[in-house]
């Protein structure tokens, strides 16, 4: 079981208290009713899916309830970093460096 | 050499010691009129059906590893074809059609057993879905009944049938003519007899990129072997498949997570069908050589590790102990893990792509095994006629912009 540190919380806690809640940093569109099917198709369910560097959003539903995004990556399976929701997604110096 | 009986006794009296390789290790040649990625059962069998039955014997079947190393010999070898949809039940059924009799077209032994797969209900909830999906079934031509709680007794006697529990046996829908193969068979069966037609099967050959002309036909492949041509080039690369097109410059709507199973210490025969329950989440059976072969769900995050949490595997072995209290102190032997492509509506995507020349068949998810010799063979009908057989028609990627889903999310009879 992976080991999973909250931003929020500032911890580190066992998997079974969060859930996983998908891909992070996949706006809402503005203004759906403009959006072709093409666009509203990539919005609904294209997905990145890479082997490597993944940015994601996690829930801790066992501890403070808040949803953060994280890096993870997807061969290994190991966290990068945590970070809160509203922050910027980091950038590939920052995440080299973490990996280093 | 075809295996019969005459066969097995010459090479007994010999020791068994000048059977003939059942493939050859084929080097790459510079260019193919087909090429297959991923040399799993659906990417061997694509191959064998090109040559076998739609007359394309200038195949390649190109594996970053080893044959039948993938989800083939990952999955719990269920088979089976009770889904809701008319359009899922055709495509089921069209493969069970082709499980039965395969063993003799391959001249190998698949060892599929039509032991008939129960699926238990828990709960009012249960009870009602399961009758709505064998009347579906039945309308459409899938065999498919309603057991009670007793007769369920009957057909599977280590079940715990006992009203005291905390999710009790309310019943159960048995589908007889579904049942388990010997997965590793199924690939070594079709990589032989594909290999007999002149079909080459060239392993530990990553495809590094796929190449496309001025007008965005495929032109072949880049691979660690170096380049590959071909004019149709058929991805059948599971977890990775969205990796393989996004070398065509394709986004899928696929995401790849990690599905565990696990196989006990071998036990004399006592299990004689395959039981899956969805609400306690469990599937089980044994195999022919006496293990008890468990599946569990997927694990919550995205991941190619191949591997998964031991978590996934206490609730599901809790879940085994709940129904079959006989199994409590059975010993687990190994576990393992797959990467499976889910796509958003749990349905497959299978035939052409908007690249000409390119086609593909992925998004099985958590249930690709079943569908082996029917979306193999469906594979190989789309590359060859440069159409979708009828069957796959509907299984197009473009139902995710035109919205006419087939939603087996909800009604793949399995838990999410």
């Amino acid at each position: 079981m992976m080991l999973i540190e909250c931003p929020v919380c500032k911890e580190k806690r066992p998997e079974l208290e969060f859930r996983y809640a998908g891909e992070a940093h996949i706006a809402r569109p503005e203004d759906p009713d403009a959006l072709s099917d093409q666009e509203w198709a990539k919005y609904l369910f294209i997905r990145s899916n890479p082997r490597g560097t993944h940015f994601e959003r996690w829930v801790h539903a066992h501890g403070c309830a808040k949803f953060f995004n994280a890096v993870r990556d997807t061969v290994t399976d190991k966290f990068v970093m945590t970070y809160k929701c509203g922050e910027a997604r980091p950038s590939p110096e920052q995440i080299a460096e973490r990996q280093s | 050499m075809r295996y019969s009986v005459r066969s097995l006794f010459a090479n007994a009296l010999s020791g068994h010691k000048n059977w003939p390789e059942q493939w050859p290790d084929a080097t790459p040649k510079k260019s193919y009129d087909v090429i297959i990625v991923g040399a799993g059962g659906h990417g061997l069998g694509a191959a064998y059906y090109l040559a076998s039955k739609y007359g394309v014997t200038n195949v390649a079947v190109i594996e970053k590893g080893w044959l039948g190393g993938g989800n083939t010999g990952r999955n719990t070898t269920i088979i089976r074809s009770n889904y809701l949809y008319d359009e899922s039940a055709r495509l089921y059924d069209h493969a069970v059609d082709l499980w039965d009799g395969l063993s003799q077209e391959l001249n190998y032994n698949v060892m599929f057993s039509k032991r008939g797969v129960l699926m238990l209900a828990h709960n009012v909830h249960d009870v009602q879905s399961f009758q709505r999906h064998i009347h579906a079934n039945r309308l459409n031509g899938v065999d498919n009944q309603w057991l009670t709680p007793e007769q369920s007794k009957e057909f599977c006697p280590p079940l715990d049938i006992s009203s005291q529990k905390r999710y009790p046996v309310m019943g159960g829908a048995l589908q007889k003519r579904a049942g388990v193969a010997r997965h590793d068979s199924v690939a070594w069966g079709y990589a032989r007899a594909a290999a007999q037609l002149g079909v080459d099967i060239i392993q530990n050959c990553a495809v590094t990129g796929i190449k496309r002309d001025a007008n965005g036909a495929v032109e072949g492949v880049e691979t660690e072997k170096g380049f590959i041509a071909a004019k149709k080039i058929g991805v059948s690369a599971a977890g990775n498949s969205s990796i393989i097109m996004n070398m065509a410059g394709l986004d899928f709507p696929l995401e790849s997570y990690p599905l565990q199973a696990l196989v006990s210490e071998p036990v004399k025969p006592i299990f004689p069908c395959v039981v899956m329950s969805n609400s306690v989440h469990a599937y089980i059976s044994q195999s022919d050589k006496g293990e008890l072969v468990i599946g569990a769900g997927t694990d919550q995050y995205l991941s190619y590790s191949q591997r998964g949490a031991l978590h996934i595997i206490e609730h599901t072995l809790a879940a085994i102990c709940e129904i079959f209290p006989i199994f409590k102190r059975m010993r687990m032997l190994r576990s393992w893990g797959g990467a499976v492509d889910v796509t958003p509506d749990r349905s497959c995507i299978l035939g052409k792509t908007p690249v000409q020349g390119l086609y593909v068949n992925c998004g099985w998810g958590t249930g690709g095994f079943k569908a082996t010799p029917g979306a193999a063979d469906l594979l190989a009908y789309t590359i060859a006629k440069d159409e979708p057989h009828p069957i796959n028609a509907p299984f197009t990627l473009e139902r995710f912009t035109t919205g006419r889903l087939i939603d087996e999310a909800a009604a793949a009879a399995v838990a999410h």
